[in-house]
């Protein structure tokens, strides 16, 4: 798994690759932890490039989804394709989490 | 029947190398792309399982086979923990808003929905989950 991060003027887009499994996730977390105690509060995680996830990706990504929202931040998912949507479908996640089509759907989204 | 055997110790470190072995034993059967796929999340759940529950006190390993039973593709996930039938754990609440919704479970969940069939038993001290996959049906929605 690889993590790129972008500064918009609105939001910290975070772009992830390869595969979010039980050996990377914790580093996504981590990752975006940090962002989340230095004060950021709005999220694009864009999954365009994102080939697998397990339940240990979704752990992880309700894990910071939760935390932001005690902040009143939010999380907004792209890109969410293929067999990584079939799991977000099976699991229920497709419903809470927003998912938009593209980055630039989620920033405009965001305001 | 003949399968494939990987065998290392319960750590999650080594899922890499699972899922390759694995693959390619999958890729020789000639599965389909996308049940390889349910598959190979299926086998990370059952794998994580075993790393993170089967051995309260110290370590201990586990074992994978894989291979082909008739026209099905067959994966057992062996480990010599104390019984536990993980297919047991009901299934989560899958409609749960995010504040409301816990994560638990959901391993499982996938296991069930992503195979075939799914079934287990203990045999000469082992917890075995076997996970079955047809070439023709599909098992997802």
């Amino acid at each position: 798994m690889t993590i790129q991060i972008t500064k918009e003027s609105n939001a910290t887009v975070v772009t992830i690759s390869g595969r979010m499994d039980a050996m990377t996730a914790p580093e996504y977390e981590k990752t975006l932890n940090e962002f989340i105690a230095s004060g950021e509060t709005s999220f694009v995680v864009d999954f365009q490039g994102l080939d697998y996830i397990s339940s240990a990706g979704l752990r992880a990504l309700l894990a910071t989804a939760k935390l932001l929202k005690t902040k009143g931040g939010q999380i907004l998912l792209s890109n969410v394709l293929g067999t990584v949507r079939e799991v977000f479908d099976i699991s229920g996640f497709g419903t809470i989490f927003k998912i938009k089509d593209s980055v630039a759907d989620a920033l405009a989204d965001l305001g | 029947m003949t399968f494939d055997t990987f065998r290392c110790p319960a750590n999650v470190a080594r899922l890499d190398e699972l899922v390759a072995f694995v693959e390619a034993c999958a890729d020789r059967f000639g599965l389909a792309t996308k049940k390889k796929f349910g598959l190979l999340v299926a086998l990370e759940e059952a794998f994580v399982n075993v790393c993170h529950y089967a051995y309260k006190e110290g370590e201990g390993d586990v074992s994978v086979g894989c291979g082909a039973d008739g026209d099905a593709f067959v994966v057992e996930i062996a480990d010599s923990g104390a019984a536990f039938d993980v297919l047991s754990l009901p299934d989560p609440d899958t409609t749960a808003d995010l504040m409301d919704r816990q994560i638990g479970g959901l391993g499982v969940y996938f296991i069930r929905s992503l195979t075939d069939q799914v079934s287990y038993r203990r045999e000469a001290g082992q917890n075995i989950v076997r996970m079955v996959f047809r070439q023709t049906e599909e098992p997802l929605q």
